[in-house]
């Protein structure tokens, strides 16, 4: 297939890929877990939902923190411009990640309810907007950003511009994708009282889901043409948003009848699919300038030296597999309904 | 107040803060090693306990440290863009490396060490003890080969690309192994394996002082003890290997460790004294004449370069990088002496019945990081004014399109949050403190043997 040429950029821009794909996954369910904290009420339900997070969570959010790591090594004008560009939005996202990691730590060190209860709200709050703020990025980067072309490639906007209609339409998908996530995860991880309330929770979770996935299709057709302009012209590759649809399809289905795990997997399929249909919009652009196309910062001119991809490659050649087998060994061992005993959060 | 100042004051303060916690997670994590390896060794429940109890201090300093330390892992992007373009290709590298290489092994095999308990078997739990230690050790490594490469960099060649001058890698090992990173890692490592043994020690010491968990806590204080002892003697050698190594490829960093000026005389070594710079001396000083000569080159009487063998310009601030490097030394001397004590009084046997010695060990823990602070002060103004010496200035490696009001606003922020963290973080190791270990009965509680 001639869309893709398998260079030494490619294949960073799939790794860098690759790796936020992995952080969505993973991360992507403990902060769902947090956008669904505060509906149950009774304590020990909260400190369920923290527990079925407690030993992976930090482990997800190294996820997001190699995918910065490999950006800066492989795409260093991309990792600069992006967030010198988003300052503001992204100081706020790092100061929500840290309240994040300090409710989850802190909450249950107490038995005071003023104590817990301001935490849970911590919880919540750092996690729906870092789900938000994460989604606005993203679509900003999608439908395009002023940028002013070589040597610095810097952004021309301001905080406020990047509060355009597109990116959050991207950002409330971003957060009924991670809330669904995280909703489904937590049925595998809970049972009894708790495991059915929160399968009525996520009825309406894949509804506000779908909805939203209908509401950023639709603009992404409309509005950002060059988002889908690849499967115009390749159109084999229209089996990529077949199966996005087909594996969102499948999410009810296996809830309806009870196979959680088939849910999650069909959820974590889903977002690789989304991903994917990103990855073909943009490539070879990593950031879309908008007004000036020519501006736009590509896995070429973005990229560090061939060898330094090179020796990165290698790198990761030999840290991914161990990575990916701990990870699996991992969560393996803490497989299965949460219980709350000595050593619990 | 200018955008660089600013940026340059928020990488300081949330650099400054972030590093309170690594340094305790390395040493805490040697530490743990020894006191589980102690009791697969011997079965001794009072050793399991032991770990038990550090793993949660441990825990509690993890959550802190990863996340701040998330911070530090974009803020080169959002405060120091031109930097990031200029070095990303050499710098980016050892960053990403230390993800894959040391943050996922340390958070993965953490929550076994927390949450593993009842999950796996002893020996199964001692090897994430020992994963989750060398994952804080790798992590330094990396972290150290890039800051190392700012101050001594190697192994790379300047190019053009897109109208722009950047650095590139040109030889990979060469910038691992750049003239500063040895000494570095060495030196830092060894201060971190203090900041464990004196935490270990000042806990312990309250217990004894309070008469709770005697057992437990003499039983801590002699395992610390190794860990201090080994290191605080060691750091002598790191010490001066570094300061050798600062000799020869950053003179001004050394000049302004001491005060030096004369463009071409004997050094003498300060114990103290004040930097008048605008006189060009040293006032109210204790020398050694000669001393920083002898250490230098061997010879009292040979010549040492001074600040002034450098345009005004390209010399760093003087009077903060000497008394940074001057509390720095004794610190580490005091460390010395307070390991050293604590081995005498433990033969003599009465380090457990000295009051006024176990109030010292108390206070002990601030030793280690004040040491900390003050040595990354001096090695870090010490380069000044250069992000990477010789290469690119400070002032040149900050955001472009980031106002000063932005840097403002943010580190308003951050600064309210880290206050905010540091007095939780000391409310709640105070309360692990205060409920201290388990009792001997519920012994059999932890490991499904």
């Amino acid at each position: 297939m001639s869309f893709l040429v398998f260079d030494l950029n490619t294949i960073w821009f799939f790794l860098v890929g690759v790796l936020f794909t992995g952080y969505a996954m993973l991360d992507g369910f403990d902060l769902g877990a947090g956008i669904l904290h505060l509906l149950p009420k009774p304590d020990r339900d909260r400190r369920v939902i923290l527990n079925a997070i407690g030993p992976v969570w930090d482990g997800n959010e190294v996820w997001l923190v190699t995918g910065g790591g490999a950006l800066f090594a492989a795409f260093p004008m991309v990792y600069a411009t992006v967030f010198s560009g988003f300052y503001l939005a992204f100081m706020l996202l790092l100061i929500m990640l840290i309240f994040r990691a300090v409710a989850i730590e802190f909450r249950s060190k107490r038995e005071s309810q003023s104590w817990r209860r301001a935490w849970d709200v911590a919880f919540f709050v750092s996690s729906l907007v870092s789900s938000l703020l994460i989604g606005v990025a993203m679509g900003n980067i999608a439908c395009g950003i002023p940028l002013s072309g070589p040597p610095a490639y810097t952004y021309l906007g301001s905080f406020l511009s990047l509060l355009r209609p597109y990116p959050v339409i991207i950002g409330l998908l971003t957060v009924a994708l991670f809330g669904m996530h995280g909703g489904i995860y937590l049925v595998m991880k809970t049972e009894g009282e708790l495991h059915d309330l929160i399968r009525g929770w996520i009825r309406h979770a894949i509804i506000f889901f779908i909805v939203m996935f209908g509401i950023a299709t639709l603009a992404t057709l409309l509005y950002v043409e060059h988002m889908s302009a690849r499967l115009k012209e390749f159109p084999e590759l229209f089996i990529v948003p077949l199966l996005l649809v087909l594996a969102i399809a499948n999410i009810p289905r296996e809830y309806v009848h009870g196979r959680d795990f088939h849910a999650f997997l069909s959820s974590c399929a889903a977002m690789i699919l989304l991903m994917m249909l990103f990855a073909m919009g943009m490539y070879p652009n990593m950031v879309v300038s908008l007004p000036d196309p020519e501006n736009s910062l590509t896995i070429y001119n973005a990229s560090s030296s061939e060898g330094t991809l090179k020796t990165m490659l290698i790198i990761a050649l030999i840290g991914m597999p161990l990575v990916l087998s701990y990870t699996v060994s991992i969560y393996w061992v803490f497989r299965g309904k949460v219980k709350l005993e000595e050593h619990s959060y | 107040m200018d955008a660089v100042f600013l940026a340059r004051l928020q990488f300081a303060l949330t650099i400054a803060f972030h590093y309170i916690f690594p340094t305790i997670n390395i040493g805490l994590g040697l530490i743990l090693v020894l006191m589980e390896g102690m009791y697969l060794k011997t079965r001794n429940p009072l050793y399991l306990r032991m770990t038990q109890f550090w793993v949660k201090v441990f825990g509690l300093c993890f959550a802190i440290g990863v996340a701040t330390g998330i911070v530090m892992e974009f803020q080169f992007g959002t405060n120091w863009a031109h930097y990031s373009r200029y070095v990303g290709d050499v710098f980016g590298s050892a960053l990403a490396a230390e993800g894959i290489f040391a943050f996922f092994l340390e958070s993965g095999f953490l929550a076994l060490l927390l949450f593993g308990w009842n999950k796996v078997s002893p020996r199964m739990h001692f090897f994430s003890t020992l994963m989750v230690c060398s994952g804080a050790h790798f992590s330094a490594i990396w972290i150290i080969v890039a800051n190392s490469w700012q101050q001594t960099p190697d192994g790379f060649k300047l190019q053009q690309i897109n109208g722009m001058t950047r650095a590139v890698t040109d030889d990979f090992w060469a910038v691992v192994f750049n003239p500063s990173m040895l000494p570095r890692l060495t030196h830092a490592v060894l201060g971190c394996w203090q900041a464990g043994a004196c935490l270990v020690f000042s806990v312990s010491a309250y217990y004894l002082l309070r008469k709770r968990h005697v057992e437990f806590a003499r039983a801590s204080i002699r395992i610390a003890m190794i860990v201090g002892i080994a290191a605080s003697l060691l750091q002598l050698a790191t010490g001066h290997y570094h300061a050798m190594v600062v000799a020869e490829h950053q003179p001004a960093k050394l000049a302004a460790f001491e005060g030096h000026f004369a463009e071409n005389a004997a050094a003498p070594l300060y114990l103290w004294g004040w930097v008048d710079e605008d006189q060009q001396e040293v006032r109210f000083g204790m020398a050694l004449p000669g001393m920083l000569s002898l250490l230098v080159h061997g010879d009292a009487s040979k010549p040492v370069v001074g600040l002034n063998a450098f345009a005004e310009e390209d010399r760093p601030p003087v009077n903060i990088v000497f008394q940074a490097y001057h509390l720095m030394v004794a610190v580490g001397m005091a460390l010395i002496a307070l390991n050293c004590i604590n081995v005498v009084l433990l033969l003599l046997g009465r380090l457990w019945e000295t009051r006024i010695w176990l109030w010292a060990l108390v206070f002990s823990v601030l030793l280690p990081q004040i040491a900390s602070q003050t040595g990354w002060i001096a090695a870090e103004v010490g380069r000044q004014p250069w992000a990477v010496y010789g290469l690119l200035r400070t002032a040149d490696s900050v955001s472009e399109t980031v106002m000063a009001g932005e840097i403002l606003t943010s580190m308003i922020m951050f600064g309210v949050v880290y206050a905010l963290l540091f007095v939780m973080f000391i409310y709640l190791l105070n309360e692990k403190i205060q409920h201290g270990p388990n009792e001997a009965e519920s012994d059999t509680g932890g490991h499904r043997a």
